[in-house]
């Protein structure tokens, strides 16, 4: 075992890189209204220590365990031989006992069982408003961008645009704006659902038009650059929009057939409920539409542009009508986040709304229904928690850092998610093994 | 006010202030071009858009405001000294954000590559390294807080007057650092070993591999180059502007459209479509509603979107095959 070859220096020297990285990374939160260069005159200790461990604590610390993962990784390495064995495979997985029918239907029966019943579990208001507008919402949401990024293959980042799109024009078409409603006649909330998706399905058809016509990275930075103007127009022009502090007053949902009239008022639990219809709605109509002729298609254009079009698949229409789905949804998300929580502001629709959004999809498994579904609850449910309560010292301002942190590791580690659609799975693996050896490939990740 | 009044008015302060908002439309396009070079050139070799690029031009600033900053403390430098502190600002920044743009390379993208990802793939890891630096700027050197370097250059130092209209030294010499920094870089692209690797990577990866080009070490010195000419920029920048720890995203996007506009994939593109947009968001701040210069903005996303829809090679035309 020798400890000064050439590859086990640059290993210790990845490996005390890595312990800075943790080291800087648990330390202090930024601040809002502090002299930054306290950072570097200031002094090597802290008033207030950050997971348990003051600066020097924690400098010390990461640093002696990068050395010691450097010992043990050498060691390891000169006596691989040895320690190497052969695991079993694990025999009964999950998705083997899926794989049958009745065991599926037997799983869809006790999760429709339990969600039902979850409003007579939790008993604490605030739960019950977090689960209402951080993950039932959400996986509205999630499940809509699933349609764009994992069925066609297209990177939308301008999600947040189509959320506020839906969100403000509630506002607007109930009259809660500084602009007044169209025709000075505003209309009840629910009714808002099929306007703020068609005007987002407008929007995201006329993006989508000429950028989709391009190679697709480019799409990612014009929806980008969409989702930075709709968030500086809404928080900027505050005689249209209300600017910074937005509206207050968007009026609850109020269902009136005439013989039956309902209204949502300050409870969770019917919220709770009108979130649950929708995600079974969606849900069910979204893998309506992935075997559906549409969704075919998608995944066709998606695997292979050129041999989809070859057959007859006109790749524009059906990549708009993918982009328009998603925008729709989007939409959607944005009337009922409208209506529920009643009080809208710029700071709900900031352009990095796309990514958590994106990460929802991603961690789950980009076009796997069911993983995008429950990777919004995990996702959202942890964020949540981390947020409302802070334990171990997080803080609130880190949730990007850990969301950056883990897109570049799923990539690299996991890339079809925790649930990953089989479909896509075995896309990737035969995308990664076909083309092996041709470098120019390699290189560019391109398609032959 | 009437509409058309808005537009004649507009129109009117132009031709009053017009070399005023030539010479900011100058010094803003020379820092656009130069992050766009970087944009280009990974274009140009790997075929795909850097999006943690704006993130290595924020590094850059960061560590050239501290590095005045530590020299200077509250005083203002003069004559030679200033000269020396821009020069050492723009080494440090280069080899800080050349330092940053190759790690990211190293951590995002080349695991990618050995495993022949798909393209989303590489999208959205670099989405990740973008919000990872982003977010630990934030939480070292603060939110939302703009930090200016200490003053090399007095505020508003006039060098010397056209007209009526004072061009000041900050302006001339984000202008000629701009233009010294590109014409190295196109003359790294063009006549040297070096850029003669990175023209065949960028051609054809697999025959220039057969030819003997180290494509691993091609990569990396593409993104030294792109990330030291985005750190140089970085700390021009925060000069007149300051730095916050997301004024990458901004730029990046404004620098990735002048890449799109000159052709991206082409170096020369790259720093014509840079002071095109510089000249363009300067020109437009007139005609902003109600003052609101968030709108200059969306004229250049307009920009954008028309370039994409009626030229989508650029300019100068896309030049994904051959760099320079």
């Amino acid at each position: 075992m020798s400890l000064v070859t050439r590859s086990a220096l640059k290993r210790l020297l990845v490996s005390l890189a890595v312990g800075a990285l943790v080291a800087v990374m648990t330390g202090a939160p930024g601040g809002y209204g502090v002299p930054a260069y306290t950072g570097v005159h200031g002094s090597f200790f802290e008033h207030v220590s950050y997971f348990g461990l003051f600066r020097t604590q924690r400098w010390f610390l990461f640093l002696t365990l990068a050395v010691l993962a450097w010992l043990l990784l050498s060691f390891y390495k000169a006596h691989a031989h040895v320690v190497q064995r052969r695991l079993e495979p694990v025999t009964i997985l999950p998705s083997r006992l899926m794989a049958r029918r009745t065991n599926r239907w037997v799983l869809i029966a006790v999760v429709v069982v339990v969600t039902l019943f979850i409003p007579k579990f939790v008993h604490q208001q605030f739960w019950m408003y977090l689960i209402v507008e951080q993950i039932g919402v959400w996986i509205l949401l999630a499940l809509g961008l699933n349609v764009v990024v994992g069925f066609a293959g297209l990177l939308d980042l301008g999600f947040a645009a189509f959320y506020a799109i839906g969100a403000y024009s509630t506002a607007w078409f109930t009259g809660v704006l500084p602009t007044p409603a169209p025709f000075n006649h505003p209309i009840p909330t629910l009714w808002c659902i099929p306007i703020g998706v068609a005007l987002a399905m407008i929007f995201g058809i006329i993006l989508g038009i000429p950028t989709l016509r391009l190679r697709g990275d480019y799409l990612a930075i014009v929806t980008l650059g969409f989702a930075l103007i709709i968030d500086d127009f809404v928080g900027t022009q505050s005689g249209v929009t209300g600017g910074g502090e937005g509206s207050l007053t968007v009026p609850k949902f109020d269902l009136n057939a005439g013989f039956f009239h309902y209204r949502w008022g300050i409870s969770p639990t019917p919220y709770y409920y009108l979130c649950f219809i929708f995600v079974v709605i969606f849900l069910v109509a979204f893998t309506a539409l992935e075997y559906s002729r549409v969704g075919r298609a998608w995944v066709a254009i998606r695997e292979d542009e050129v041999a989809a079009e070859s057959i007859g698949i006109n790749p524009l229409k059906y990549k708009v009508s993918a982009f328009a789905v998603g925008a729709a949804s989007g939409g959607f998300g944005g009337v009922l986040t409208a209506g529920l929580i009643g009080n809208i502001n710029p700071t709900l629709f900031q352009y990095q709304v796309s990514v958590n959004v994106l990460i929802l999809v991603i961690f789950g498994g980009m076009g796997s229904i069911w993983g995008v579904a429950i990777g919004a609850i995990i996702v959202q449910f942890v964020t949540s928690y981390l947020d409302n309560y802070q334990p171990w010292g997080y803080q609130l301002n880190d949730l990007y850092m850990y969301i950056g942190a883990l897109l570049i590791i799923m990539m690299i580690f996991r890339p079809a998610g925790i649930l990953p659609s089989r479909r896509r799975q075995r896309e990737i693996h035969d995308f990664e093994t076909a083309h092996e050896g041709h470098l120019d490939e390699v290189l560019t990740g391109d398609e032959p | 006010m009437g509409f058309a009044h808005f537009w004649l008015s507009g129109f009117d302060q132009i031709r009053t202030g017009f070399w005023a908002y030539l010479a900011v439309g100058l010094e803003n396009g020379s820092l656009y071009a130069m992050i766009a070079v970087g944009y280009t050139l990974v274009y140009g070799v790997l075929g795909l858009i850097n999006f943690a690029h704006g993130e290595v031009f924020m590094c850059g600033g960061f560590a050239a405001v501290f590095l005045t900053h530590g020299i200077l403390g509250e005083t203002v430098a003069t004559g030679w000294a200033s000269v020396g502190l821009v020069l050492a600002g723009i080494v440090v920044a280069g080899s800080i954000s050349a330092l940053v743009a190759t790690g990211v390379e190293q951590i995002a993208y080349r695991p990618l590559r050995r495993r022949n990802a798909p393209k989303l793939a590489y999208l959205i890891s670099a989405i990740g390294a973008s919000y990872f630096l982003q977010t630990i700027a934030g939480k070292e050197f603060g939110y939302g807080q703009n930090i200016f370097p200490a003053q090399v250059f007095p505020a508003g130092q006039t060098l010397f007057f056209i007209g009526k209209t004072p061009i000041h030294t900050i302006q001339v010499v984000c202008l000629v650092a701009g233009a010294i920094m590109f014409i190295a870089a196109d003359r790294i692209v063009r006549s040297t070993r070096l850029g003669r690797g990175i023209r065949a990577v960028a051609q054809d990866s697999e025959t220039s591999a057969l030819m003997g080009v180290n494509i691993d070490r091609t990569i990396t010195l593409t993104f030294i180059i792109g990330g030291s000419l985005a750190g140089a920029a970085g700390f021009l920048y925060s000069l007149q502007n300051g730095i916050v720890q997301n004024s990458g995203t901004e730029l990046g996007i404004y620098a990735f459209t002048a890449a799109v506009l000159g052709g991206i994939g082409n170096l020369r593109g790259a720093a014509l479509g840079g002071l095109l947009i510089g000249l363009f968001g300067s020109f437009s701040v007139p005609f902003a509603f109600e003052g609101n210069i968030s709108w200059t903005e969306i004229y250049t996303f307009l920009i954008l979107v028309l370039v994409l829809i009626l030229r989508p090679t650029g300019i100068l035309g896309e030049k994904s095959g051959r760099t320079a």
